[in-house]
């Protein structure tokens, strides 16, 4: 038996193919969308804001088309072992890519919505943690497209550094409110912005996990260790 | 995702039984071919287990180990431990009479007896038991209906068995191995010549003798495996791979061998 060897079925080699072709494409749309929309929020470019929103449109489409694709492999090929959890993972993978995509769209409506004022407040902080979030987004593609376990273990470790800067970013926002009540309305939007930040960094676990079990037949964990937050952290702050 | 490991953890079908049958460091020899190397396996009592492996990989074999068919063929001969109820069935001193009474086999070709319906299931209750008449037509009847087929020959149990069809013909084939009330029942790929129909109610068939008897199947076909098993045993070689709970050696095998066959990369 050879390593890495093929399906005797070559049209089945080729579904797996161009089901892992259709994920890591669907993966390069929602990074595409999610820096366009952090790029929009950080620069207030309302164009590009509204772009974003349009673009959503394809991601949607894109998670039909790779959820069809799924079904009929399925159907079709009747997978076991690896390739059973490959087309399994892919099926829950799209919708958590899905939800990216979402919560990125969101992100520009609702930069759209502060653009229309003049800026009174500093965006440090989430320029920040949409950094860690885009980071872990793009370790996570990266994991799918290259099967690689480590990688997916990664994202999943690092998760906690986005949760604890939301965290800070919510005490910060408050900070502001209560300073002058004239910024409550953009502080809103500003903390459902981190909040959809944080959301799109757990959906991205989320997928971190899949792609972990699909890979090595095991699943991770439900709780972090907490040796590992720690040496994240060091990680972090050496870069 | 909370409570991932829990909810992928696999479903076992196998828990807490005890072994039928213990299989420990058997070698088969056909003449200078070392068919077996070294096999142990446990097949637990009223389960399932299926045999899967490529054409040559000792699995038959295994099969005519445990009913002592190689008895029949010069050169033939096993060497190690195969314990029935802690009873080595290999040993010479072995009655084999009562060894194929405990042990009942259905093959890959139904095997009916040219002679009526009625015949084929009391045929081999005569030969171990001294029944009244009434008492054999009461076994007839139990074996033709746990088999599944009494109402569709209960009119005509006196007309020859090779008038039923093929799948009608391995019910027949499974009433008369039930009637001498084994142990145990070896399936050789008992579906491979049948249509989807008659398979499924094969199939159907082993998921309600498995209730009573510790059943083993070999079969080429992956998904029936998956359906009628608790247990798949994976051969290569002559050496037993891998042998794992049927959720997962088809969602995770540990061996890197047993994925290459079910996925159907091998070679």
């Amino acid at each position: 038996m050879p390593e890495d060897s093929k399906h005797i079925l070559s049209s089945f080699e080729a579904d797996l193919g161009r089901l892992r072709d259709m994920i890591a494409a669907m993966g390069g749309l929602v990074e595409t969308e999610l820096a366009d929309a952090v790029t929009a929020l950080l620069t207030r470019d309302a164009a590009l804001a509204a772009r974003v929103v349009e673009f959503d449109t394809r991601v949607d489409a894109e998670e039909r088309a790779i959820e069809q694709f799924a079904i009929r492999v399925l159907a079709l090929r009747q997978p076991v072992a690896d390739d059973l959890r490959q087309v399994v993972a892919a099926l829950k993978v799209t919708t958590d890519l899905e939800r990216i995509g979402d919560y990125a769209a969101n992100v520009a409506k609702r930069t759209l919505i502060l653009n229309e004022a003049a800026p009174s407040y500093p965006l440090a902080s989430l320029a920040q943690m949409s950094r860690l979030v885009q980071e872990n987004l793009k370790t996570t593609i990266d994991a799918i497209a290259e099967a690689d376990p480590q990688k997916a273990v990664s994202v999943w470790r690092a998760d906690q550094m986005i949760d604890d800067l939301y965290t800070t970013i919510f005490r910060e926002l408050i900070t502001y409110m209560m300073e002058d009540a004239r910024n409550i309305s953009a502080c809103t939007h500003l903390l459902f912005i981190a909040k959809n930040l944080e959301r799109i960094g757990d959906h991205a676990t989320n997928v971190a996990e899949l792609t972990y079990y699909a890979a090595t037949g095991e699943t991770l964990p439900d709780t972090r260790p907490k040796g590992d937050l720690l040496a994240a952290y060091a990680r972090q702050s050496n870069q | 995702m909370p409570d991932a490991a829990a909810r992928m953890e696999p479903i076992s079908r196998t828990a807490s039984a005890a072994p039928r049958i213990a299989v420990r460091d058997l070698d088969f020899y056909y003449g200078a071919t070392h068919a077996l190397k070294s096999v142990s396996i446990d097949f637990p009592d009223r389960q399932t287990t299926a045999m899967i492996g490529p054409s040559g990989c000792g699995k038959s074999t295994l099969l005519r180990v445990l009913n002592r068919m190689y008895d029949l063929y010069p050169g033939q001969r096993a060497e190690g431990e195969v314990l029935l109820d802690d009873e080595n069935i290999i040993d010479p001193g072995t009655d084999i009479n009562r060894l194929r009474r405990r042990v009942g086999m259905v093959f890959q070709k139904p095997t009916p007896f040219p002679k009526s319906i009625y015949e084929n299931v009391a045929f081999g209750v005569r030969l171990h038991e001294k029944l009244s008449r009434a008492a054999m037509d009461e076994r007839v009847e139990s074996s033709l209906a746990r088999a599944a087929l009494w109402d569709e020959v209960k009119d005509k149990l006196h007309a020859s068995a090779l008038a039923l069809s093929g799948g009608q013909q391995q019910r027949l084939c499974i009433a008369r191995t039930i009637a001498v009330r084994p142990q145990v029942i070896l399936l050789d790929e008992p579906t491979s010549a049948l249509d989807p129909i008659s398979t499924l109610k094969i199939e159907q068939l082993i998921d309600e003798l498995k209730r009573d008897f510790t059943i083993l199947i070999v079969t080429h076909n992956m998904q029936q495996a998956g359906r009628c098993a608790d247990r798949v045993a994976f051969f290569y070689l002559g050496e037993l791979v891998e042998v794992a709970d049927a959720m997962q050696m088809f969602t995770a095998p540990r061996e890197r061998r047993t994925q290459e066959y079910i996925t159907g990369r091998f070679g």
